[in-house]
């Protein structure tokens, strides 16, 4: 466990310099609000709704893709650790694993949810 | 760990969050002087410091002096805890990620042998892949705290193009993984000190040459930089994700960036171009030189020396690469980006990873293990 | 106490305290940022009883992609502004609530009461992993015991991540 220590110092390094930075800023900086200062920059035009719009369903797709792409990928990391210890065993195992969630991806390619033109 | 133990590793952890911030200005003057060389310019060579303007390197300093000294600015519309809180957020994971990169062979001070590296975690190359997976947050909240259409549709395709890669960029080192047998970076940059033939420094480029391609794409794609700057396309996004972010507040990102490019940087040396290893002198060799000259104690810190000078060469040779790309190759459309991650980049990760697999089991199996 | 003991009771404290933030909060993304917060403190405890490879998976995972998703989810619905509140939930529901909760309880206490806590030593480790070393919790021992002693349970979980994309396609794809 000890060996995270140099991980946690070097994560509180992070905290400390972005306040820092963030806070030198604060301090030097001058600090003078009002106008058209504030509006949200639209290369000149007045913005007419919130930006916090919908937006579109695929890119709610892609992360669900990822979250299962990834957990498969984490499943490879042990495998790939052990594999010339595994021999064939280990191939045949994942070669399994593998064509199962290939037939997968193969459905999600020919149901287009990876065309991003439409 | 006892006291000695503990201050020596808060020392390397010191270490190299002093190394990754210098890294930031060296970079800043390397892409405007590059920027300026290949489009034929000079560049930046007018700020001076009584006289010496350095080849311009003094102008990173004046930069410095400009953000701190600009008015820190906080949008009315924005979310203000979050949008304060971005730049914060995507600085960490970027200066935490360098910790497992070996960056010379093992120091001896007194009896104690140190490891040139910050952390040896059993998890390696996942730790990386864990934090800067948290890199996403520091986007999407900067362009959703912001309340500019601009920075929302940045952070939205930043995120979208993060994940996608993320994929690619675990995939593509698991051939290596296999063939080395582990995850600890220094386990497989000792590995690289084997020879083909007795004469070929074996690298992972060498062994694995597609997932060398596969690995430094998504490292480029990870990273936001050109030709994948979808999340800031001056052009049409007018920055992206920081086009409200002004004063230090902007360069906190900027720092993070050139931080994640350093640390993507040292993992491509580290995973395929042999990391510390000095080509063609193999570190037994060196230190064996090394203690004749000076013995084993004062010997090993000059091996270590000329190992992370070897390092570093490699380094900023891909660091390089990345300001080469930027200003060669033109912006990737949306739709080719997906593209070429989920169709491309990903089914070929994957035929590398099963090809890795059959070659090393005939390799062992005519080996007899 | 030691530094194993210390670093645990500050990350479950922190843990519990997130935990707490992530529920009571008003704004769905301050609420989703204690939640990352809480599953970092969360791969910190697992890196207190060695489990390693755990740890990065917790924040790979969980941290670094599913919650990618709820905040995509947050966005996409628009509710960062902050929600006005629901008010108290109704008595069918507190009272579901309460059961399960006390359920929950009940099974942990069970559990505890049951489980074998005692430290993990290295003489306690019977089995030897594939890399010939005796350790929990490292890849190498996640991965003996995935690849050799649960192999089918493995092999399943592709047929689990299978049903997913199927049914991640078939509710965010519109047909044409």
């Amino acid at each position: 466990m000890s060996e995270y220590v140099p991980i946690v110092a070097l994560l509180l390094i992070g905290v400390l310099l972005g306040v820092g930075l963030l806070g030198i800023s604060a301090l030097l900086g001058p600090n003078r609000p009002g106008g058209s200062k504030g509006a949200p920059y639209e290369c000149g035009l007045i913005p007419l709704t919130d930006a916090r719009n919908r937006f579109d369903v695929k890119f709610y797709l892609v992360a669900m893709l990822f979250i299962l792409f990834d957990i498969e990928v984490v499943f490879l990391y042990p495998w790939a650790v052990l594999y010339r210890r595994l021999g064939v065993l280990g191939f045949v195992e994942m070669l399994v694993f593998l064509s199962i969630l290939l037939v997968g991806f193969a459905y999600v390619w020919k149901k287009g949810a990876l065309e991003w033109e439409a | 760990m006892d006291g000695t133990g503990l201050a020596i590793s808060l020392a390397k952890a010191g270490f190299v969050a002093f190394l990754l911030l210098n890294a930031v200005p060296l970079l800043v003057w390397l892409e405007r002087r590059g920027a300026a060389f290949i489009q034929d310019r000079i560049g930046p060579n007018r700020t001076s410091i009584a006289g010496f303007a350095l080849a311009g390197l003094v102008q990173p300093l004046a930069d410095v002096v400009k953000f701190m000294f600009k008015e820190d600015f906080v949008p009315p519309s924005a979310n203000r805890t979050f949008y304060l809180l971005a730049p914060i957020i995507t600085l960490i994971p970027a200066l935490m990620t360098f910790a497992v990169v070996p960056f010379a062979d093992v120091v001896r001070i007194g009896e104690r042998l140190v490891q040139m590296q910050v952390a040896d975690l059993n998890v390696g190359i996942l730790y990386v892949f864990a934090i800067a997976s948290l890199g996403v947050y520091g986007v999407v909240l900067a362009g959703w705290a912001s309340n500019n259409k601009y920075s929302f549709l940045g952070s939205v395709r930043a995120s979208a193009q993060m994940i996608s890669y993320e994929l690619s960029m675990g995939l593509s080192v698991l051939g290596l993984v296999m063939v080395f047998g582990t995850l600890q970076l220094d386990d497989m940059v000792r590995a690289q000190g084997a020879r083909l033939f007795g004469v070929l420094p074996l690298w992972g480029i060498v062994l694995q040459p597609l997932g060398f391609l596969l690995f430094v794409i998504s490292v480029f794609a990870e990273t936001n930089r050109l030709p994948f700057d979808l999340a800031e396309s001056e052009a049409e996004l007018v920055v992206g994700y920081h086009t409200e972010y002004s004063s230090m507040k902007f360069a906190t990102f900027f720092m993070a960036e050139y931080i994640a490019m350093t640390t993507g940087a040292a993992l491509i040396v580290s995973l395929f171009l042999g990391g510390w290893q000095v080509p063609f002198v193999s570190s037994e060799t060196l230190n064996g030189w090394t203690a004749d000259l000076l013995g084993p104690g004062a010997g090993s810190w000059l091996a270590a020396l000329i190992q992370f000078g070897s390092f570093s060469a490699k380094l900023g040779f891909f660091l390089w690469l990345f300001i080469w790309v930027r200003w060669t190759l033109p912006r990737f459309r949306y739709d080719q980006l997906m593209r070429l991650g989920w169709k491309v980049m990903l089914p070929l990760a994957l035929a590398n990873l099963l090809v890795t697999a059959a070659v090393l089991l005939v390799i062992d199996g005519a080996a007899g293990r | 106490m030691d530094g194993t003991q210390v670093a645990f009771y500050l990350l479950a404290g922190l843990a519990v305290a997130t935990s707490v933030l992530v529920v009571t909060g008003r704004n769905p993304v301050a609420s989703l940022l204690f939640l990352v917060l809480s599953f970092f403190c969360l791969a910190g405890l697992f890196v207190t009883l060695e489990a390693h490879f755990l740890a990065a998976i917790q924040i790979l995972v969980y941290a670094g992609a599913i919650l990618v998703l709820f905040l995509f989810v947050i966005m996409l619905l628009n509710l960062g502004q902050g929600e006005p509140g629901l008010g108290l939930p109704s008595v069918p529901v507190l009272a579901l609530s309460a059961l399960s909760g006390l359920a929950f309880v009940a099974l942990l206490v069970f559990t505890v009461r049951e489980a074998d806590i005692a430290p993990i030593t290295p003489a306690r480790i019977e089995a030897v992993d594939l890399a010939g070393q005796a350790t929990v919790g490292s890849t190498e021992a996640i991965g003996t015991a995935l690849f050799r002693d649960f192999l089918l349970p493995f092999e399943v979980t592709s047929l689990l991540l299978l049903v997913a994309m199927v049914g991640a396609v078939v509710l965010a794809k519109r047909e044409r």
